[in-house]
């Protein structure tokens, strides 16, 4: 065939699926949001979720979904930025390294619900924590880890060798050299990566059934001692999350406007991981325009 | 590619002061020994060129000077600095790397600001008077022939800053920490023909108060800047002497090929 007809054609059928993925994606984000905007107001935003009545709102739920994210990267970020830096620059290549590799990547395919299942039966069961948001939070730890670890990784290694070379040659340790130069140049990427991470995060529901639990007990937003059950900043006290609450709303909810509460979480859900992609986004050309000029 | 006698070699005799020397040096990548025994003594405030054609090992050789191979290659033999033989695997290699600088064949400034780059390390040396800081900045940007040009810009990107200027902020980065010696790899290999004279310029001032040892592949600028010049080939030391008799009159046979060209 003539090369500049298979060009055309192949172009053609390229454009074609872009087309396809997009509308799909811009089909399904407007599906939910049409659906779920009328349904937010501030009364959903700031009430607490009723069980019978309609009227409820997921005050609670979306401030659980934030609660434990934050505890997720408190727990997950310090663990694989060790590791992503492990793998990064000190890490032969011979296979204790591939099995390393090998098992993240194992890890990263993990089915949710299989995590669930097993922060159940070892955090919640076995070592007696119960359905709380610490649980959830390690077991999400479980589902984060890989992805993040292989994100800052990456990130580090995008870092030119030569920068690090300038570092020990100047006489400082590859300790001061990883962490005073290759991070911060790496640091909108890990930036981006911890946030894109996030957005998963706060979309997960199957893993925290099981862990974080399915019921959200009325908290005090005015008490700030963390040991208090009554206080919203308690880890240990059972958490249901946005996600959950989708989830649960559909299945078992006997509430008169389900449907309504159903279409208006999703809609937030949705709103806040957009928020994040977008701002990882901006955070990250704004971090990397400061630190390296470019215009 | 024609076979020389490694063996048939010429090494001038030096007796005034050493500022590093080699003793039977070997490294070896893996199993390919990449460098084979060289012996060489670098006068004090000389410059001597190390040329050779690629792989020849005159880079591997040059980095192990300041032990830049340590994580890369096997090296043996005996680096004796200031009486001490740095090559000990008990030596303190941040220390040395202090006193033994070096500059990359590409530019590689950190990504901070101009000053930054060259107060980083000196911060990390415990350096913390601001008076101090101010005057190694403008003293190394001074003698790298740099100041005129960024006086006035030195709290911006060093990566806004052309190739060439990149490079001599990098060589004040390296000058600013006060080292005896400066090795360069290639330094002018990535820049234009201006800024590679400005490098050679100020690479001769530099010399007055401090021992370079400069890699090249442009046999005009080896003999235009230094003082001797060491020939490699295939990992041997071919011929060392004064840069003068090696462009005119070589005593090898493979030196001699090399320079006219008629090489391989």
């Amino acid at each position: 065939m003539h090369p500049k007809r298979t060009d055309k054609i192949a172009t053609g059928i390229i454009y074609t699926v872009v087309f396809a993925v997009v509308a799909i994606l811009v089909f399904l984000i407007g599906y939910i949001l049409v659906n779920g905007v009328p349904d937010i107001n501030w009364h959903f935003l700031t009430s607490q979720a009723q069980s019978f009545s309609a009227g409820g709102g997921i005050r609670d739920q979306l401030f659980n979904s934030l609660y434990l994210l934050v505890l997720t990267l408190i727990i997950s970020f310090p663990i694989a930025m060790g590791a992503g830096i492990y793998l990064a620059e000190y890490a032969k290549d011979n296979w204790i390294t591939d099995i390393i590799r090998t098992s993240i990547e194992v890890l990263s395919s993990l089915p949710s619900v299989v995590v669930g299942l097993f922060g159940y039966l070892l955090l919640v069961n076995q070592l007696n924590m119960g359905f709380s948001i610490l649980s959830g939070a390690i077991a999400l730890t479980f589902f984060n880890l890989p992805l993040l670890t292989r994100n800052i990784e990456e990130s580090l290694n995008s870092v030119p060798g030569l920068q690090k070379e300038a570092g020990i040659s100047l006489g400082l340790s590859d300790w001061k050299t990883i962490t005073k130069i290759i991070v911060p140049e790496a640091l909108p990427g890990i930036l981006t990566g911890v946030i894109l991470s996030s957005g998963r995060v706060f979309g997960e529901a199957a893993a925290l059934i099981y862990t974080a639990g399915q019921s959200a007990p009325s908290v005090s937003y005015t008490n700030w001692n963390i040991f208090d059950p009554s206080s919203f900043l308690n880890p240990m006290r059972p958490a249901e999350t946005l996600a959950v609450h989708i989830w649960k709303v559909n299945t078992e909810a006997v509430t008169p406007d389900a449907h309504a509460i159903s279409s208006g979480s999703s809609a937030v859900l949705i709103i806040v991981i957009l928020i994040f992609n977008l701002g990882a986004r901006f955070i990250g050309n704004h971090i990397y325009k400061k630190m390296t000029a470019a215009k | 590619m024609k076979t020389y006698d490694f063996d048939d070699k010429y090494i001038i005799n030096l007796d005034s002061e050493m500022a590093i020397e080699t003793d039977n040096i070997q490294v070896s990548y893996g199993k390919n020994q990449a460098i084979f025994n060289t012996s060489l003594k670098f006068p004090r405030f000389k410059i001597i060129s190390l040329i050779g054609a690629s792989g020849s090992g005159k880079s591997t050789y040059l980095r192990c000077l300041n032990r830049m191979n340590d994580k890369i290659a096997t090296v043996d033999g005996k680096i004796m600095y200031r009486n001490v033989d740095i090559n000990d695997p008990k030596t303190n290699v941040y220390e040395v790397r202090k006193h033994i600088g070096m500059v990359f064949q590409r530019p590689n400034p950190f990504s901070k600001s101009i000053r930054e780059n060259i107060e980083f390390a000196l911060k990390e040396n415990g350096i913390r008077d601001k008076n101090e800081l101010d005057e190694r900045v403008e003293m190394s940007l001074q003698d790298a022939a740099l100041w005129e040009e960024v006086k006035d810009e030195l709290d911006t990107s060093a990566l806004a800053l052309s190739g060439g200027q990149q490079q001599r902020l990098c060589i004040a980065r390296s000058i600013a920490m006060k080292p005896d010696i400066l090795l360069l790899d290639e330094p002018a290999s990535a820049l234009d023909p201006i800024s590679t004279s400005k490098i050679e310029d100020t690479v001769q001032l530099l010399s007055k108060n401090l021992t370079v040892i400069i890699v090249t592949h442009n046999m005009q600028q080896a003999s235009r800047i230094s003082d001797y010049t060491a020939f490699f080939h295939m990992g041997h030391i071919i011929e060392y002497n004064e840069t003068r008799k090696i462009f005119t009159k070589p005593k090898i046979k493979a030196t001699d090929d090399y320079i006219s060209g008629d090489f391989g």
